[in-house]
């Protein structure tokens, strides 16, 4: 992944890592529109008031919906751009938004802490490919991290 | 701004440049005191404001809240 002179990126990515690109945003998106109360989307709304329930109820009925819709609406651009060999930087902002949120649901699944969140996968865990994901979502977030910095 | 264990380190500095503009070693020493203090403050301002910046950092995925100072 890298920078052009005249603004946009260069992706280059083998065809298995486009599949999972193609294939994951999806999942989470019809999960967000289906089940947005679902405990593995936590991490996506965090509260804003965590001691001011009333507040707290302003500002979900003030820009619940927007974040909601941001979010699918990355997704969505991921999904759509998987296989693209050039973005703009609209694009790739959009698969940051994306790649982050498919981390935060993925590291929220497996319970991820601080300890364990740069560990490789044991081949015996049960949960040894979706660890595997998480990972290889945390390389390609450092790539894209690298090339708008 | 809360630490979590998720978030990737180099991602947490380059949204605090992205969106509060600040330069590297600011966001670096911000997100390094959000990893080892629990939280720290990363933006002040009125109400309104203060809302705009956590709705922009929970569309990132970060944990913000936000809090009157006492």
């Amino acid at each position: 992944m890298s920078r052009r002179r005249d603004g946009t990126y260069r992706i280059q990515l083998p065809e298995g890592e486009r599949a999972l690109l193609r294939a994951l945003p999806g999942q989470l998106r019809s999960l967000l529109i289906s089940e947005p109360a679902d405990p593995s989307l936590r991490r996506l709304f965090p509260p804003a008031y965590p001691v001011h329930p009333e507040n707290e109820k302003e500002y979900r009925e003030l820009v619940g919906e927007d974040l909601l819709d941001g979010h699918v609406a990355a997704l969505q651009l991921l999904e759509d751009t998987a296989d693209a060999e050039q973005l703009d930087e609209e694009q790739l902002l959009a698969w940051m938004r994306a790649l982050n949120q498919l981390r935060l649901v993925v590291g929220t699944r497996l319970d991820v802490d601080d300890e364990s969140s740069g560990e490789l996968p044991d081949p015996d865990d049960p949960d040894a490919e979706v660890r595997g994901v998480f990972l290889y979502l945390g390389w390609l977030q450092e790539q894209v991290v690298a090339a708008l910095s | 701004m809360w630490n979590d264990p998720i978030n990737l380190m180099s991602y947490v500095t380059w949204v605090f440049q992205t969106l509060f503009g600040y330069a590297k070693p600011k966001a670096e020493k911000l997100m390094m005191d959000v990893h080892h203090k629990g939280r720290a403050v990363v933006s002040s301002g009125p109400r309104e404001r203060a809302e705009s910046d956590v709705f922009r950092l929970h569309a990132y995925g970060l944990w913000a809240t936000m809090e009157k100072p006492s």
